[in-house]
C-alpha cells in the first residue's frame, strides 16, 4: 500500500518535471475520450431523434400516399387525375381483413386569412380518427367530430403556429378563418398544442411539419373544393385532380403489418404504370433508421480507436524519451535496492497516471456535451439568426444523449491503452543493467 | 565451504578467489583475475590501483550491483555470487549502503526523501523509528535545516553528505564508496573524510576506492589491484593516520 500510494505520488513529481510534455501527452488521451463521448452522444440524439419521428407515425400503420407521377406519364393538354382514390379506399378496407381502421386523407396548399392577417399553410381533410393516429392534442376546444364530418359542417381545427400567426390578439375560438382561393369561411372550434414533426414519407425527404395545419372534414372538403385544385402562379397555372392524398391503415396487431402491406400492394397494382403512389411502412424505417445508426455507430468506434491509438502512440513516444533521459536515474534506484519489477511499475504508474488524467477529463468534457451544444446553440441563434433557421431541423432540435456505456467503454480503453503503450517503455527501463545505467550520462 | 560460511559472520564480507570477464565482441576484457582478501567489521579499507585495474569492478561486485564471473563474496551468512537479480536487490535495500563520486541523488526529490529511498524499496511502511533516524542522519550530516531542500539547491559536498545519510539509513554491513572525493576540493574532501573517519569509530566498517595518497593514509588498512590481481595489503599504523589528518588540516587553503 505504501509502495503504490508512493509510486503513484513519485509519478505525478516526475510528470511535474515536464509540465508541457505531460500536458501535450494527456491531451492526445483527452481528446479520443471526449470524441468518443460526443461523437456517440451526438449520433445517438440524432439516432432517438429519428426514431421517435418514425414512432410517431405509429409501428402499427401502413401510408399509402399519392404523389405527383414522372412528368412524362402525365399527358401533355389538360390536367390528368391521379393518385388513390376513394374507390381505391373503399375496397381495401372491404377486402384487407387485418386492417382494424383506415383513416382518408386529403391536403393542399391555402391560404388562410384573418382580418388583414394572412398566412400560407396547409388544408387538411380528414375524418376525427386523424387526430388520435397522427397524435394530436387539443390546446383548446375539440377536433372535428363525426357529427360534423358527415353534417359537411364548415368546423376546422388550427394547428398550433396558425392560431398564433392568425390570432396573436384575439381567441381564435368561435372566430371565422376565411379562404381566399375558394372565397369561404371555416368555423375554429378547436386549437392543437404545438406537435414536432414526423419522419418524412411519400417522396420528400423533408420531415413532415404539422404546424401550419388546418384541418376541415375531408367531406366538407369534397363538397366545397373539389378534387381539382389549381394554383395560380406568376409564370404558369398549375392544377392537379387528386381524389386522395394519402390513407393511413392501421393493423390489429404489429406482427401483421409486412403481410398486409404486401396485400396493399398487389391490390394497388395498376398505380405502378403511373407510378403515382407510394407505400410508406413505418416499421421498416424504423429498422431502417436502426440500421443506419448502427453503421454510424461503427464508423464512430472506428474514427474514436484511431484517435486513441494516435493517444497511445504519443504516450509510448514519451515514455520512451522519459526513459532515455532517466536512464541515471534508474541506475540510481537500481543500486539503492528497487527490483525490475519496481522499475516497471514506476513507468507504468507514469503512463497511468497520464491516461487517467486524459481519460477523467475526457470524460468530464463529454459529459458537457449537451449544454455545449446547447450553449453554441444559443449564441448561433442570437448571433446569426437568419442564418441558424436556414439550417437542417437536425441542428436546430439536436439534443445529445450521452450514451453510459461510452463512458465506461471510454474510459477502460483509455487506461488499456496507457498499459498497453507504457509496458514496452517500462520494460526497457528495467532491463537495463544497474551499472550501465549508472554510467549513462 | 562451510568453514568460510561459518567464519563470514564474524566479517563484514569476505572475497574469495573473485573474477569477472567482460566478454565483448572482439575480446574478452578480464577486470578480476582472482582477488581474495577478507574484511572485518570496523575496518576502514582504501583500495587502490592505476586506472584500469579493476577498483570500480570489484567495488560494484561488492556492492551487489553486479555478479562474478566465478569465485564467492560473503555478505553475512550468504553467497552473494549465486543469487539472482532480486535477490541481489533486495540486500541492496537492505543492507547495501553506497557512495558515488557523482553523488547520484535524485532530482525530483528532497533531501528527505532522498536518504529514505533504500527504505522505500523495502517496500514496508516507514515506521516512527525509521523516520526518526531518517532525520537524526540528515542533522548527523549537518544538513538539519535543508531537509526539504533539492539536489539542485545544495553544493556539491552537501549533496555528497545527503548521499553519504543515505548510505546509512538502512543500516548496512559496510559503506561502499568509490571515489568519493573525486570531485571536491580539498577542504570539502576533508569534511566528508572526516565524516568516514567518524562513522568507523562509531563502529561503521568502511571501504573506499581512490586514487589518493592522502586520503589512502588516513583509512585503516590499503588494498591495492593491478591488472586485475591483488598487488599488496597493508595495515597503516596509527602514526600514519594521525600524520596524515594533521597535514590536511595544515594544508587546508584558508579562506578567504
Ligand atoms: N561493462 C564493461 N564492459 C567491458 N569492459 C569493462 C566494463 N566495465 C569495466 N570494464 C573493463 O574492466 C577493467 C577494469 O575497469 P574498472 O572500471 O574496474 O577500473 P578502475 O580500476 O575502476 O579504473 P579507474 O581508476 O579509471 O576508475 C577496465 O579494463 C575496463 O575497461
Ligand atoms: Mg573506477
Amino acid at each position: 500500500m505504501n509502495l503504490l500510494i508512493g509510486t503513484i505520488q513519485l509519478s505525478i513529481k516526475s510528470l511535474w518535471l515536464h509540465p508541457l510534455r505531460s500536458l501535450l501527452t494527456v491531451l492526445g488521451i483527452f481528446i479520443g475520450v471526449a470524441s468518443v463521448i460526443w461523437l456517440l452522444a451526438i449520433s445517438k440524439g440524432i439516432g432517438d431523434e429519428a426514431v421517435r419521428q418514425v414512432e410517431s407515425l405509429g409501428a402499427d400503420t401502413i401510408m399509402i400516399r399519392t404523389v405527383k407521377p414522372p412528368s412524362e406519364k402525365m399527358s401533355s393538354t389538360g390536367l390528368t387525375p391521379y393518385g388513390l382514390m376513394r374507390d381505391e379506399f373503399d375496397m381495401l378496407v372491404a377486402t384487407v381483413p387485418t386492417i382494424k381502421s383506415a383513416l382518408p386523407i386529403r391536403e393542399m396548399r391555402r391560404q388562410f386569412q384573418f382580418k388583414d392577417r394572412k398566412l400560407d399553410g396547409r388544408l387538411v381533410g380528414c375524418t376525427p380518427e386523424y387526430a388520435e393516429v397522427t397524435h394530436l392534442e387539443l390546446a383548446a376546444g375539440h377536433f372535428i367530430t363525426d357529427t360534423e364530418n358527415s353534417a359537411l359542417d364548415t368546423h376546422c381545427v388550427l394547428a398550433a403556429k396558425v392560431a398564433e400567426k392568425l390570432f396573436p390578439y384575439e381567441d381564435p375560438l368561435g372566430q371565422r378563418i376565411y379562404l381566399p382561393e375558394n372565397k369561404n369561411y371555416y368555423l375554429v372550434v378547436g386549437v392543437l398544442k404545438p406537435k414536432g414533426s414526423s419522419a418524412a414519407i411519400g417522396g420528400s425527404m423533408a420531415a413532415q411539419d404539422f404546424s401550419y395545419d388546418v384541418y376541415i372534414p375531408i367531406k366538407t372538403l369534397q363538397n366545397r373544393i373539389g378534387d381539382t385544385v389549381m394554383s395560380i402562379r406568376p409564370a404558369s397555372r398549375e392544377g392537379e385532380v387528386i381524389e386522395l392524398n394519402q390513407i393511413t391503415l392501421r393493423v390489429f396487431d404489429v406482427a401483421n403489418v409486412k403481410q398486409t402491406a404486401e396485400l396493399v400492394k398487389a391490390a394497388l397494382k395498376s398505380h405502378d404504370r403511373m407510378e403515382d403512389i407510394a407505400v410508406v411502412v413505418p416499421l421498416e424505417l424504423l429498422e431502417q433508421v436502426r440500421t443506419t445508426q448502427w453503421m454510424f455507430w461503427i464508423f464512430t468506434v472506428m474514427i474514436a480507436s484511431i484517435s486513441l491509438l494516435v493517444g497511445g502512440i504519443g504516450i509510448m513516444n514519451i515514455m520512451l524519451a522519459t526513459v532515455t533521459e532517466r536512464t541515471r536515474e534508474i541506475g540510481i534506484r537500481r543500486a539503492l535496492g528497487a527490483k525490475r519489477f519496481h522499475i516497471i511499475t514506476q513507468f507504468l504508474a507514469e503512463t497511468s497516471v497520464l491516461s487517467l488524467a486524459g481519460g477523467i477529463t475526457g470524460i468530464l468534457f463529454g459529459l458537457l456535451c449537451g449544454p455545449t451544444v446547447n450553449l453554441a446553440r444559443y449564441i448561433a441563434n442570437t448571433f446569426w439568426t437568419e442564418q441558424m433557421s436556414e439550417l437542417p431541423q437536425v441542428v436546430q432540435t439536436l439534443q445529445p444523449s450521452i450514451v453510459p456505456e461510452s463512458i465506461v467503454g471510454a474510459f477502460a480503453v483509455s487506461i488499456i491503452v496507457g498499459l498497453i503503450f507504457g509496458i514496452y517503455p517500462a520494460i526497457r527501463a528495467a532491463k537495463m543493467s544497474p551499472i550501465e545505467a549508472l554510467r549513462h550520462e | 565451504m562451510l568453514d568460510i560460511k561459518q567464519d563470514a559472520r564474524n566479517f563484514a564480507c569476505r572475497v574469495v578467489d573473485l573474477k569477472k570477464e567482460y566478454v565483448l565482441k572482439s575480446e574478452t576484457v578480464r577486470a578480476l583475475r582472482g582477488v581474495s582478501f577478507d574484511v572485518p567489521e570496523g575496518d576502514y579499507v582504501a583500495i587502490m590501483g592505476p586506472s584500469g585495474s579493476g577498483k570500480s569492478t570489484l567495488l560494484n561486485m561488492l556492492g551487489c550491483l553486479d555478479q562474478p564471473t566465478s569465485g564467492s563474496l560473503w555478505l553475512g551468512g550468504d553467497d552473494v555470487a549465486t543469487m539472482n537479480d532480486n535477490q541481489l536487490a533486495t540486500i541492496r535495500s537492505q543492507r547495501i549502503g553506497f557512495v558515488f563520486q557523482s553523488y547520484n541523488l535524485i532530482q525530483q526529490l528532497t533531501v528527505v526523501e532522498n536518504i529514505q529511498v533504500p527504505l522505500f524499496y523495502q517496500g514496508r511502511s516507514l515506521t516512527r523509528e525509521q523516520n526518526k533516524r531518517t532525520y537524526e542522519l540528515a542533522k548527523m550530516v549537518g544538513l538539519g535545516e535543508r531537509l526539504d531542500h533539492r539536489p539542485t539547491q545544495l553544493s556539491g559536498g552537501q549533496q555528497q553528505r545527503v548521499a553519504i545519510a543515505r548510505s546509512l539509513v538502512n543500516n548496512p554491513y559496510f559503506i561502499l564508496a568509490d571515489e568519493p572525493t573525486g570531485n571536491l576540493d580539498s577542504r570539502t574532501s576533508e569534511e566528508i573524510l572526516q565524516l568516514f573517519e567518524r562513522l568507523n569509530v562509531e563502529g561503521k566498517t568502511i571501504i573506499l576506492v581512490t586514487h589518493e595518497d592522502e586520503v589512502s593514509k588516513r583509512a585503516k588498512r590499503v588494498v591495492r589491484l593491478k591488472d586485475g590481481r591483488l598487488q599488496w595489503d597493508k595495515t597503516n599504523t596509527q602514526e600514519v593516520r594521525d600524520a596524515a589528518a594533521q597535514y590536511a588540516i595544515d594544508n587546508m587553503p584558508v579562506e578567504a
